[in-house]
């Protein structure tokens, strides 16, 4: 059985980020003056194959606070998991 | 007595390796070139993590580099309690590796940054710096993109308490400013620590810094103080 995860990781709030600022400061310029807090993330999919959805999603976990994200910067979740085929 | 050896890694996508062998002859050590996927590390007295961008610097600054078939050896080198020096993408490396605290984050400015930057020595506790005196400025070249030292609050008084601030940047006379400091750096901090103080990891290049044909020579600091601290260590 494959099951299809997708995982999301942040920066940890109060931690600057630059890349979300840059967005925010060009929205004005673009028409947009009510928009703020622009943060950027990363959104990573990933298979895994296993028989329980229990052990898949340990699997896909382990991945995540492991390899996927960085705990000294970055906050990680898993978004979302389907039966893929 | 033996010429001390000095490991360099090779990683898919590091650039300052050669730069960094070159360095460590030129000072009067042997540099001993390794691959990533080597498991030994030659039985060097010390080892470098070079500049560049291993594995592309995917996902994050070296993430996928932290857990190359080499980095056991490292991390068993550092255990032992000898010599591990990371720079630029080595330092990424080392705290994505868990072997130093703290993070390197993009550029505040967003901006690849690439010049000669002054460095004040905060600390002569590692064998980095041993023939330092804390408050001593060296001059040496940065260029990275994702320089921008960042830890937690509490990672952070730790560091200061504990001395385990290596390098911070500052201007030509050693002053400590905001203007000095290239990317944003908490603390203007450029380089740090472990706390047993044998792993060291700075974002300027002291490999680019040892011949005085081509440029400041800040970076002969570091590699003096290795060098006399392994023969030291062998007498």
């Amino acid at each position: 059985m494959k099951r299809r995860f997708e995982v999301l990781v942040t920066l940890k709030e109060g931690l600057l980020d630059p890349q979300g600022k840059t967005v925010e400061d060009s929205l004005p310029r673009m028409g947009w003056t009510n928009v703020s807090e622009v943060r950027v993330g990363k959104l990573v999919e990933l298979t895994v194959e296993g028989d329980s959805e229990e052990a898949a999603r340990d699997t896909a976990e382990e991945v995540a606070t492991r390899l996927l994200a960085n705990p000294v910067i970055e906050d990680v979740r898993i978004l979302s998991m389907e039966e893929a085929t | 007595m033996s010429t001390p050896t000095v490991a360099v890694v090779t990683f898919p996508g590091s650039n300052d390796d050669r730069d960094a062998l070159r360095a460590v002859g030129q000072m009067g050590g042997e540099g001993i070139a390794v691959w990533h996927r080597d498991t030994d590390l030659g039985g060097a007295d010390a080892v470098l993590l070079p500049g560049g961008f291993a594995y592309g610097d995917y996902l994050r600054t070296g993430a996928i580099a932290a857990f190359a078939p080499i980095m056991d050896a490292v991390r068993a080198h550092a255990a032992a309690g000898r010599p591990v020096l990371g720079v630029c993408n080595g330092f990424q490396i080392l705290c994505e590796a868990g072997l130093l605290p703290g993070a390197l984050i993009r550029n505040r400015t967003l901006t690849f940054v690439h010049r000669r930057v002054h460095v004040r020595v905060e600390t002569a506790s590692t064998p980095f710096t041993a023939a330092a005196e804390p408050g001593d400025v060296l001059e040496v070249p940065i260029k990275h993109g994702e320089g921008q030292y960042v830890a937690d609050a509490a990672a952070l008084e730790r560091l200061e308490a504990d001395g385990q601030v290596v390098f911070r940047y500052c201007t030509a006379l050693g002053e400590v400013t905001p203007d000095a400091n290239p990317n944003g750096a908490m603390r203007n901090i450029a380089g740090v620590r472990n706390d047993a103080g044998n792993v060291v990891g700075l974002m300027p290049h002291p490999e680019h810094a040892v011949d005085p044909d081509v440029g400041p020579v800040g970076g002969q600091t570091l590699f003096e103080s290795l060098l006399s601290s392994l023969v030291g260590a062998a007498t």
